[in-house]
């Protein structure tokens, strides 16, 4: 038979596709506990890292740490009250695209550059032996090229940061990459949120803070070059700090308490 | 037999590199070169799928119908790279996220088709699966060399080890930015075939 006839054309082209499809699907269905399991492991990591509960590279066993000094729960951003589902399984960014689980912002509103917002959200208490001694929010905004993805976590009175970190990011290398720098990063450890009125306060200024100025402690360097970077950093903490983001919840733990 | 073995094999190296010499799958050798751990990873990716590509086509090279052949061979590359792109999720996670849709497009890179087209549906399955594994490490070695230069020179580390300390962090070494961006890639892979073409004067082209 020549092999340029149709009927060994349909024959080739259909036997091709069925041991293609076998082997990819194969692949894709015993590797899916796997990859499930990393991108899991991913995140925690992500959350131990910006706590600053784990060095970022340390070897460590995440999930027992995990375990120990982190409590997962939901809450809903427009009452700031707990809420019943899996933290672990919440998929924020699905959650977003969906109507039915999230609100749009208006351009006042959205600080972040993130268009909608899901309507709860999970976020990670710090424990440290039977203590609560911080928590961690999830947040994401704007940069330049790229929406960055990463946790704030404050400490016990609510107010003092103690750790920041972006695990997602597409800005440039050197310039709004800088954001990963861990000199950086540790630079917005012990400062202030939020002013004495209780209002956002935290902000990245353009050059360097003034260390005896009266507002030095609600400000961070700028990174120099990453002018639109840094600002689109300094919005989405704004963003999720301020009421449309996890003010709401924030002002319930001052008054009933971290526990 | 042996030397046409040693050809397929070890010709793509420096005498018919398929960057250097054919101009091949510079899209990927500007985007993952910022960091050898990358480098390593999609370097062996490629020689995975370069060499059972062609020795699939190779394999049944006397029944594709000529008319559709491309498609044929794309079938076989895609599968192929997406069998990678799993494996890399389920086992070298941070790695996979580093080379996000790099790995994915390996179907676009024109070294693994252009192999197969060229090589594989006129060569026996050994021969062509040779030939693969060549074009693979000729692409690895240019790899390398690149990232070896940006890591250095851009970060001031190789395999994320700290060589030079960064005067962001107290040390004396200004990184230099450039590297770190994909343009320093295109001087680096012209300045190989520069040095390559400066040893081997058949490989220059004759002037128009």
């Amino acid at each position: 038979m020549s092999n340029d006839s149709t009927t060994k054309v349909l024959a080739v082209a259909a036997g091709l596709c069925v041991v293609c499809s076998v082997l990819v699907s194969t692949a894709a269905v015993s590797l899916r506990p796997a990859q499930e399991a990393n991108k899991v492991l991913d995140r925690k990591s992500n959350i131990l890292v910006a706590a600053g509960i784990v060095e970022d590279g340390a070897e460590v066993d995440v999930d027992s740490v995990f375990e120990e000094k982190i409590e997962a729960k939901l809450v809903d951003l427009t009452t700031g009250e707990y809420v019943e589902g899996d933290p672990d399984t919440f998929d924020d960014r699905e959650a977003a695209k969906d109507p039915s689980t999230s609100i749009e912002l208006t351009r006042n509103q959205d600080l972040g550059g993130i268009k909608r917002r899901t309507n709860v959200a999970p976020i990670y208490l710090i424990k440290d032996g039977g203590e609560t001694t911080g928590v961690i929010l999830p947040i994401h905004g704007k940069g330049l090229w790229s929406t960055l993805y990463g946790f704030l976590a404050l400490g016990d009175d609510l107010e003092t940061i103690r750790g920041l970190g972006f695990y997602e990011h597409g800005e440039t290398p050197g310039l709004g990459g800088e954001v990963d720098n861990p000199k950086w990063k540790s630079s917005w450890v012990g400062k202030k949120a939020f002013d004495n009125e209780g209002d956002v306060a935290i902000e990245v200024i353009k050059g360097s803070v003034n260390p005896s100025s009266e507002s030095s402690k609600y400000q961070i360097d700028g990174l120099s070059g990453a002018t639109i970077t840094a600002r689109g950093v300094s919005n989405t903490v704004q963003f999720w700090l301020g009421d449309d983001g996890f003010g709401k919840y924030l002002e319930r733990l001052k008054t009933d308490g971290l526990g | 037999m042996a030397s046409a073995a040693r050809t397929a094999l070890f010709g793509p190296l420096f005498d018919n590199n398929p960057i250097a010499l054919q101009v091949l799958g510079i899209c990927s050798a500007l985007a993952v070169t910022t960091k050898m751990d990358t480098v390593i990873v999609m370097s062996l990716a490629v020689v995975f799928v370069t060499a059972f590509s062609n020795a699939s086509v190779a394999l049944i090279r006397n029944h594709i119908p000529s008319n559709i052949r491309i498609i044929v061979q794309m079938t076989i590359i895609a599968s192929l790279v997406i069998l990678v792109d799993q494996f890399l999720k389920a086992y070298a996670y941070d790695i996979s996220k580093q080379l996000s849709v790099f790995v994915g497009l390996i179907i676009t890179n024109c070294i693994v088709m252009g192999r197969a087209e060229a090589y594989a549906m006129k060569n026996s399955v050994g021969l062509s699966f040779l030939d693969g594994v060549g074009n693979g490490l000729g692409y690895s070695l240019i790899l390398i060399v690149v990232g070896v230069f940006r890591e250095l020179f851009g970060s001031g580390s190789l395999f994320g080890v700290q060589l030079f300390a960064l005067n962001t962090e107290g040390g004396w070494y200004n990184a230099n930015g450039l590297m770190l961006l994909p343009p320093s890639a295109f001087f680096i892979i012209g300045l190989f075939i520069w040095v390559l073409r400066s040893f081997k004067k058949d490989q220059i082209e004759e002037g128009v």
